[in-house]
């Protein structure tokens, strides 16, 4: 399961942050996962509640969003949205699709005191 | 119970987003970081290694029992060029002694309890190989078609290696594995006319992952095919 290397990290970025903001109790953690990423959203939050124990996000409450995913299809130069890789463009049905959006991991905002 | 931070106050000004007396005000700070940062930072530093030493890395992932080690003894054996092995498993040193007996330098990584290899359990392997330049610095991947597609190790290419003993849907069962590889190889070739595995099904299925995957199939055991991969592998560098 390598949620678990990817809430290590998280807790690693919001404990540097914490550290450099000035911030003892992180509350509330904003993550942008695809829709199309390699990470699932409930292995990661099981994973976090255990990364987070004993530092300053422990407890924290984590929020995950999710962008749908979007491709260019080569095959009608459509700019698409794709539910799953593997999927064919919902508009010709071809499958020469590159991925433009959808697909990030990130940490993007954390609330605390 | 707080709406804006979840903190458990009911004594709070929606407006302001300030706490009762006795509770600090929360404040939002933006991070926009990646979550993988930290291990893209350590692969950059290692493919900056691998150009400046003119080092070919090569990740190569799948699920146990492709036939990773058995294709790396073949061909380390058939290379006119320096080989060197970064070989990552859970547990045990088994395969770096095969790769050894073989006649390349290996260093066997065991990740513990841990799915994957990542950049900087490959930068601390690296101190150990120290690879001359022109060498072709293999990086067995743990057996696992999952949790290594994330982890940017600084590899030239990523080889995602499938048996034909396995299902020829895995391209989509499993498909940011074979979203991210360069080339895909089909091993055991010699099985073919025993397994159901259709071929040209499975590679269907891979280009519809990624349009660009490149495609060779052989057979490490008994050599058939053999020489397009060890020609591919002298075309990356």
């Amino acid at each position: 399961m390598h949620e678990m290397t990817l809430a290590e990290s998280v807790v690693q970025i919001i404990e540097t942050t914490a550290l450099h903001e000035n911030i003892s109790r992180v509350v509330v953690v904003r993550l942008a996962l695809g829709a199309l990423s390699h990470a699932d959203p409930d292995a990661l939050r099981f994973a976090f509640d255990a990364a987070a124990a004993g530092g300053v996000a422990k407890g924290a409450r984590l929020e995950i969003s999710r962008a749908e995913g979007r491709a260019k299809c080569h095959d009608c130069s459509q700019e698409v949205a794709i539910d799953q890789l593997g999927a064919p463009c919902p508009d010709c049905g071809g499958y020469d699709l590159d991925l433009t959006g959808g697909d990030a991991l990130r940490v993007v905002e954390m609330e605390g005191a | 119970m707080c709406a804006t931070c979840g903190c458990g106050h009911s004594d709070v000004q929606v407006g302001g987003h300030t706490h009762a007396p006795g509770m600090d005000a929360t404040r939002v700070i933006q991070i926009e970081r990646d979550i993988l940062a930290r291990n893209d930072h350590a692969a950059a530093h290692n493919r900056d290694h691998f150009a400046r030493d003119g080092v070919l890395a090569l990740n190569l992932v799948s699920s146990p029992g492709s036939g990773k080690t058995t294709l790396l003894t073949r061909t380390i054996a058939a290379m006119d060029s320096p080989a060197m092995v970064i070989e990552g498993d859970q547990q045990t040193s088994l395969d770096a002694d095969r790769i050894r007996e073989a006649g390349a330098p290996a260093v066997q990584v065991n990740t513990g309890k841990g799915c994957h290899l990542d950049a900087e359990m490959v930068h601390r392997a690296l101190h150990h190989l120290d690879p001359t330049p022109g060498t072709t610095l293999f990086i067995e991947n743990v057996g696992n078609l999952v949790c290594p597609a994330g982890f940017d190790l600084g590899e030239g290419a990523r080889v995602v290696i499938l048996s034909v003993t396995e299902g020829e849907d895995k391209p989509l069962k499993y498909p940011d594995m074979f979203r991210t590889a360069d080339l895909m190889v089909l091993n055991k070739s010699d099985l073919l006319p025993y397994v159901p595995f259709d071929a040209d099904t499975c590679i269907e299925y891979a280009r519809r992952i990624n349009p660009k995957i490149e495609v060779l199939t052989l057979s490490a055991l008994t050599g058939d095919g053999m020489g397009p991969w060890v020609d591919w592998i002298a075309g990356r560098r």
